[in-house]
């Protein structure tokens, strides 16, 4: 119970000095798996990141979830998922409760009015970080315009067009293994 | 009832949200448009909380996103959907195997979906735009910010800050 109570406390600190993504979870996380605890290795961490990467999921979710059941199995997995996910619960119920009551006065509005310009920078700077990472062949361009398309033209929901692209991109994969082998 | 939608939806959330960061704001404007849980300009709002706030965005956002639908139940209920996928793979995944490596299916699945990604999260911000840019005043400020941020790379929280202050002294 303690064993389970420490991961809970672990993941529960990591999850509340981790603003953003997953991967401003990683500095910390280096420090307090790896080097301090020796849960696991550096390297095993990265392992870890990218089948991060090809998992559906959150992956700071992902990560805790992963850790926390090599450590001490499904429970293990539940305590540290817990713990990651709980300063958000508290946090962020807090600040949407306080937000509600203050949302009527004018300067914060106003404010806000302020933040929205900032949060449409914010998405055009990750948009451009991430058009120069994914976009790198003919045929990532063809599946973003493609998506594009099926938002902009055909009004499709975000999760048709994850599932479309997944089955062109197996079926494509597909094909490309069938031509090599020839 | 509001209860099994929350649950539902975020659950596919979870499933279909890959890769980090703002990859479930799609998603939720999409939500934004089917139920009366919150409106875009709140999502926006909600956005600018998640990204300055302790936590991982795509769990902050659920746990805003179900407060606003159905109070603190709500929030609750969201976030532990949205998690669950995570959490029921990867314990498969920890089982299955001793070390995991990528499917190459998997692999080429999940590579193919990331440009989709992009052009999902192009179209959220375009929707942003529509809501936060109303003049020439703002885009001006959309413009400053946005170049400010490619040459310094601070924390996001410091434009937010920023942005915040413009909006009070100018009046937006």
């Amino acid at each position: 119970m303690t064993e389970l109570a420490k991961l809970f406390g672990l993941f529960f600190k990591i999850g509340l000095f981790t603003f953003g993504g997953g991967y401003a979870m990683l500095p910390l996380l280096k420090a307090e798996v790896v080097a301090k605890r020796r849960f696991l290795s550096e390297e095993e961490l990265l392992d870890l990141y990218s089948i991060g990467q090809c998992t559906p999921g959150i992956i700071s979710i992902n990560v805790a979830t992963f850790i926390g059941y090599q450590q001490k199995g499904i429970g293990g997995a539940i305590a540290a998922t817990a713990g990651i996910v709980m300063p958000s619960l508290i946090i962020i119920t807090l600040v949407a409760s306080i937000l509600q009551k203050f949302m009527d006065n004018r300067y914060v509005a106003y404010a806000f009015a302020g933040i929205r310009i900032c949060v449409a920078a914010l998405i055009a700077d990750i948009i451009y970080d991430l058009a120069k990472k994914n976009i790198k062949n003919y045929m990532a361009a063809a599946v973003f315009i493609g998506a594009l398309v099926l938002l902009v033209g055909g009004g499709l929901s975000a999760v048709m067009v994850v599932f479309i692209a997944g089955a062109w991109s197996l079926g494509w994969g597909e094909i490309k293994r069938r031509i090599k082998k020839k | 009832m509001t209860y099994l939608l929350l649950f539902v939806e975020f659950f596919k959330i979870g499933l279909f949200a890959i890769g980090g960061g703002l990859v479930t704001v799609p998603f939720l404007f999409d939500l934004a448009d089917k139920y009366d849980w919150f409106s875009k300009a709140e999502l926006t709002d909600m956005i600018a909380v998640s990204e300055s706030t302790p936590g991982p965005i795509g769990v902050n956002m659920a746990t805003f996103a179900g407060f606003n639908a159905a109070g603190v139940a709500g929030g609750i209920i969201a976030t532990f959907a949205l998690v669950l996928p995570s959490v029921v793979i990867m314990i498969l995944i920890a089982k299955m195997m001793q070390k995991y490596s990528c499917n190459q299916r998997v692999h080429d699945v999940l590579s193919g979906i990331r440009p989709a990604v992009l052009a999902l999260i192009l179209f959220a911000g375009l929707q942003v735009a529509k809501i936060a840019l109303s003049g020439s005043i703002e885009i001006l400020f959309f413009a400053g910010l946005l170049a400010m941020m490619r040459i310094w790379r601070k924390s996001p929280i410091v434009y937010l800050c920023l942005a915040a202050v413009l909006g009070i002294v100018f009046r937006l």
